[in-house]
């Protein structure tokens, strides 16, 4: 064992001062106690209340009984149409998210056009999903009227934003020693695109794609909520006239269908690579 | 084939890749270009085909001036030139069919390449290709399930498939071992004996340069130090090289 602490020459060294800034001080106080002022503030305005949460309690599990006591009957008749038209709204919705996200994402790509094309569109991918799925939903209501029209349209416009910035960051992780290959080999960049790049982003594509199709079946019935149809609209109706039972049976539905579909993608994903 | 006036290479960051480089390489032989690591070998190789834009100098490929070409004049002068690179630079997702037909690329239509349909005398003759390098049997095998020195055999094939004056190898041998080594720089020579392809091979081992070079081409710190057949190497100019 080399015995550092003997052999080492410490005479020169002296440890340097840690200097601290007054300003930075000052305003690291004035902000903590701002700060600590909203922090209260904030919960005084959501009326937290520790008696209120206790007496609420005894409300839950007989919500949860009605629950847990499902009505079957509608499964055929109600609830498996309504959450198909859920599922094809999520499939649409994510097919036309792809079909726009793709082209963009090209140019979205900084290893493929110059940073400014990149970055503007990169910036309007953010834009994009900026605005919530909730606000586009009751754009689309109020333009094409309720239904599961415009909650794909509103899943469609949402979804293009994640899509595009995947879609573009595989595109920009890409090897280049491929594409230096091709263009070694005298292709053009669209042949260089089509024979070196594609290839190599087709499974995360892919996998991006499903990804985003089993949350938009998640997001879908919340945006059914909002008058975007399918499962969310019965279910709301059944909220509405307190009928927990048939609440229950949705939510139970739900859940299953959802795992089923996650597991199922999962799993797909997992071969495509 | 190739010659090269005041090649000069100087990076952004004031590295000096290659300097005041002149050289006629001798058409139809396999010349070594060696040097120790950082003398600009494969600065040397990139500028040839302009993977790297030289800063000033010429470089010609037989009457054509490859260095006075516009972008899309360069991408057609580039299918006569090969190049065959150290990590294979396969399109790893591709069939070793669909890699060695990249080579046939910059001769087709957009409307052909796209879909990668080729003249069938062509799948014909990139077949005899891939024969040559003895992977008949994989030809329609993904390049990721092959083992190294499989792969630099599907890079050599595509170089070739190009139908190429020159063939620019830069340290093909650095991801194999010894055995694999013998084998890809066989098959080098052996095409450049068959089809008088002249091929530059960068290669920093001495001993494999000394087997199968015609000639030798000797840089240090980017300048020409020895440029002869290899008859005339002498171990004092392999020192001063490599000193």
């Amino acid at each position: 064992m080399a015995n550092i602490r003997e052999l080492i020459s410490k005479e020169r060294i002296y440890v340097p001062k840690k200097h601290y800034s007054v300003l930075k001080l000052v305003l690291f106080s004035v902000f903590s106690v701002a700060f600590g002022a909203f922090f209260a503030y904030a919960f005084n305005k959501v009326n937290f209340s520790i008696p209120n949460l206790i007496k609420g309690l005894p409300n839950i599990p007989q919500i949860f009984s009605a629950m847990f006591k499902p009505d079957f009957n509608i499964m055929i008749s109600k609830v498996l149409p309504e959450l198909l038209i859920t599922i094809c709204t999520a499939l649409v919705g994510t097919f036309f998210a792809a079909l726009f996200a793709i082209p963009l994402s090209f140019a979205a790509a900084s290893n493929l056009v110059s940073k400014k094309v990149a970055r503007g569109i990169s910036f309007l991918f953010n834009l994009g999903r900026s605005i919530d799925v909730l606000i586009y939903a009751l754009i689309f209501v109020v333009a094409v009227g309720l239904g599961p029209f415009a909650g794909m349209l509103a899943l469609a416009i949402h979804s293009i934003g994640m899509l595009g910035k995947l879609y573009a960051g595989s595109i920009e992780e890409i090897d280049k020693g491929q594409v230096e290959a091709l263009v070694a080999a005298g292709a053009s960049k669209l042949e260089v695109i089509r024979w070196a790049v594609i290839p190599q982003i087709i499974p995360s594509f892919i996998n991006f794609t499903l990804y985003r199709f089993e949350l938009n079946v998640r997001v879908g019935v919340v945006i059914g909520l909002v008058g975007g149809g399918g499962i969310g609209a019965l279910l709301i109706q059944y909220m509405a006239n307190f009928d927990y039972s048939k609440v229950g049976t949705i939510l139970i539905t739900i859940l299953v269908i959802v795992m089923l579909i996650e597991f199922t993608s999962t799993r797909l994903r997992k071969q495509i690579i | 084939m190739v010659r090269t006036e005041s090649l000069t290479k100087i990076y952004d960051d004031g590295t000096v890749g290659i300097k005041d480089l002149s050289v006629d390489v001798t058409p139809g032989k396999l010349t070594s270009v060696i040097g120790p690591s950082g003398a600009g070998k494969s600065t040397f190789l990139r500028c040839i085909n302009r993977l790297i834009n030289p800063t000033s100098g010429k470089v010609f490929l037989g009457d054509i001036e490859i260095t006075a070409l516009n972008q899309k004049e360069l991408v057609k002068a580039r299918r006569r030139i090969g190049f065959i690179f150290q990590q294979f630079n396969l399109v790893e997702r591709l069939t070793v069919l669909e890699n060695v037909l990249a080579g046939r690329i910059g001769y087709h239509s957009l409307a052909r390449t796209m879909f990668g349909s080729y003249p069938k005398e062509e799948v014909e003759m990139v077949t005899a290709i891939i024969d040559e390098v003895g992977l008949l049997d994989k030809i329609h095998t993904r390049v990721d399930n092959l083992s190294g020195g499989q792969q630099q055999r599907v890079g050599i094939a595509r170089a070739v498939a190009q139908e190429p004056d020159v063939i620019l190898a830069d340290e093909p041998l650095a991801s194999l071992d010894p055995k694999l080594s013998h084998q890809i720089l066989g098959l080098l020579k052996q095409f450049n004996e068959k089809y008088k392809i002249t091929v530059l091979l960068n290669i920093h081992d001495l001993e494999f340069a000394k087997i199968y070079s015609d000639y030798v081409l000797g840089l240090k710190k980017g300048e020409k130090v020895f440029w002869g057949p290899l008859s005339e190497l002498s171990k004092e100019k392999v020192e001063f090289i490599y000193k």
